[in-house]
């Protein structure tokens, strides 16, 4: 048995069998060969596993997410086949005696380079689609299975680290948790593993080789281990249990009102990355969307989603949520959220550089887009556009000029389009000192806890040696939290809260105090925050 | 041999998709069936061939077809650049 430590992302207790997630860029090495017609025959044999996996992930993700979604394995399978690609690789098999896995590779590079230099950003990315087919096909040659983010028995997920698009590609109903040698509790995905309600513990010392060992993920005391012995496992189990009765417990509060004692009523609302999530935000009975984050569309595509996609999301999400306020927030990236086809440019300082509604005003076609589809979707539910990274005036101003001229715009082509409220995240120190300003503005505030703190006293939340500085509860931003509730009230707009800190147990009581008017937490916490607050004198 | 020229409306252009489609399309004919865009011509059985020549919307492509059965090929593939690009 070996027993590991780390920080807990997200709590909970599972029993399982690890699998290994190694990152994909696996080095092949140039091996001559004797036999090329044997070689060429393993290559068909590897191109026709390629090719079933990938029609076995269209039918998966035509179920999952749709269509559109879908159609990025199709058109993988495409290349996969094309005869330019699998010529030039068993071309280069026969010629130059090589195996078949470097002939994989050459070929990609070949592909990738004509691709990457075409002047036509869409075609620049397909160079991303070709190492993606090249990885597989190398994937499948090395037998290396345990790299593929799908697999059928629910299992322990051990990584270096796992990027935002990684972790949404796993079929959630698989994993049992996360196990991270790097990363952050508050990296994104600690966050996703929040919402999956699954446990999760980051910065993990590790040996490199743990891959098939049955193991114990303790998210509540911080503890992996590996191996256990029959005592722990008992041990584990019966933490299970009790957090089920424990679960079991909280469901009485559903179809409960969320109301302190006294009357005080607060709008308990989830957050949610897409579509799917739905499902968990209805079983757990939040009473609206406080945070839907729009990013994960553009994460989860090859290239820049289209209104028309973009708009059938919403307006599914809208209907799903029948009559129910959904807040979606306006495109989110940079900092720790990178997207290959934004072609973004390394930057000394991310978090403090290009990113969410700066990017929106210096690339006003991806906003209009985005903005248009979700000012449509407004005619089929109750959905409120929420902007990211507000630091001033103008851009408030600039956003809410975009806004009326698509409004013009859908009226002169007869478009429908329903009442909306557009609000403003504050997230920045400077958005506090000017809320009074902001204020008027806008029809709600919604603090975005995670950056404000982070801005506030200065500490990356990326930055894992750092933790012991991040502290939330710093008086600094409870402060700028009360200031900015206090100017809402003043100018009769309302705010609420969609960071980390609105399931904070620990501070409920202080905000329902503060007069917060409305608290957005992962689907799975509802539950607990609703109990707090219905205990509140 | 048969030969027609398309202008593109497609907003995209020629995109993977589309070309996939007309690949598979085109494997339909034995006749011999080849895109051209600014002189560079390319068979339509290979789907990167097609990408590379890089079409936008706005740009007109010469398709020719040459075999035996170029005149049901040629109905065939004119009506699928109209109804996908």
């Amino acid at each position: 048995m070996d027993v590991y430590s780390g920080s807990v992302a997200s709590k909970g207790v599972a029993i399982g069998t690890i699998r290994e997630l190694n990152k994909a860029d696996s080095i092949v090495r140039r091996i001559s060969i004797k036999d090329p017609e044997r070689e060429v025959k393993r290559f068909h044999k590897a191109l026709s596993i390629g090719l079933e996996q990938l029609d076995q992930l269209y039918k998966k993700a035509l179920v999952d997410v749709g269509e559109e979604t879908a159609l990025i394995f199709d058109v993988h399978k495409m290349m996969m086949e094309d005869e330019d690609y699998t010529e030039s690789i068993i071309n280069m098999i026969n010629t130059q005696k090589v195996n078949a896995e470097y002939a994989v590779a050459r070929t990609c590079e070949n592909f990738v380079d004509i691709f990457a230099n075409m002047d036509d950003e869409y075609m620049q990315g397909r160079a991303a689609d070709i190492k993606d087919i090249s990885d597989r096909l190398i994937d499948v040659l090395l037998e290396k299975h345990e790299s593929s983010l799908n697999f059928d028995t629910p299992c322990i997920i051990v990584a270096d680290d796992l990027t935002p698009s990684e972790t949404i590609q796993m079929d959630k109903s698989k994993i049992l948790g996360f196990i991270t040698r790097k990363g952050s509790v508050n990296s994104h995905t600690s966050i996703l593993a929040r919402t999956m309600g699954v446990p999760a513990i980051v910065s993990v010392q590790l040996p490199a080789r743990v891959n098939n060992l049955k193991a114990i993920i303790d998210g509540l005391d911080g503890m992996f281990i590996i191996s256990p012995t029959s005592e722990k496992i008992v041990e584990a189990k019966k933490k299970i249990s009790e957090e089920t009765k424990q679960k079991k417990f909280l469901a009485q509060y559903k179809g409960k009102e969320t109301i302190t004692k006294s009357g005080q009523k607060v709008n308990l609302y989830a957050n949610i990355g897409s579509v799917s999530d739905i499902a968990s935000v209805l079983a757990n009975d939040a009473e609206g969307i406080g945070l839907f984050r729009s990013e994960f569309i553009y994460l989860e595509h090859t290239s820049y989603p289209s209104e028309e996609t973009q708009f059938q999301i919403y307006k599914k999400v809208a209907e799903m949520m029948a009559g129910k306020k959904v807040i979606i927030r306006t495109l989110d990236i940079g900092a720790d959220k990178q997207i290959d086809y934004f072609n973004m440019e390394h930057e000394e300082n991310p978090a403090l550089g290009y990113r969410a509604v700066r990017i929106c005003l210096m690339d006003e076609k991806i906003f209009r887009t985005q903005l248009k589809a979700l000012i449509r979707a407004t005619y089929f539910g109750k959905i409120s556009i929420m902007v990211p990274m507000i630091a001033s005036v103008w851009e408030v101003e600039r956003t809410k000029k975009i806004l009326a001229d698509i409004e013009q715009e859908l009226k002169n082509t007869n478009i429908p389009f329903g009442e909306y409220e557009f609000g403003i995240m504050i997230e920045t120190p400077a958005a506090v000192m000017i809320a009074p300003e902001l204020a008027p503005l806008v029809d709600f505030f919604s603090i975005g806890t995670n950056d404000l703190t982070q801005y506030t006293i200065a500490v990356d939340r990326q930055n894992q040696k750092l933790e012991p500085f991040y502290n939330p509860h710093h008086p600094a931003v409870l402060k700028m939290i009360k200031m900015v509730v206090d100017v809402s009230k003043e100018f009769g707009i309302w705010t609420g809260i969609c960071g980390e800190l609105a399931a904070d147990p620990a501070l409920t009581k202080l905000f329902v105090e503060y007069g917060v008017d409305e608290l957005s937490v992962e689907p799975n916490s509802v539950f607990k925050i609703r109990k707090i607050i219905r205990d509140i004198d | 041999m048969k030969t027609f020229e398309y202008l593109i409306t497609d907003a995209l252009g020629i995109h993977v998709r589309p070309a996939g489609l007309l690949s598979k399309e085109g494997k339909k004919f034995q006749s011999e069936i080849s895109i051209a865009k600014d002189g560079k011509s390319v068979s339509t059985n290979k789907l990167m061939s097609i990408m590379s020549l890089g079409v936008k919307a706005g740009n007109t492509v010469t398709i020719t077809i040459d075999g035996p059965d170029e005149e049901v090929a040629c109905n065939a593939i004119k009506e699928f650049f109209e109804k996908n690009l």
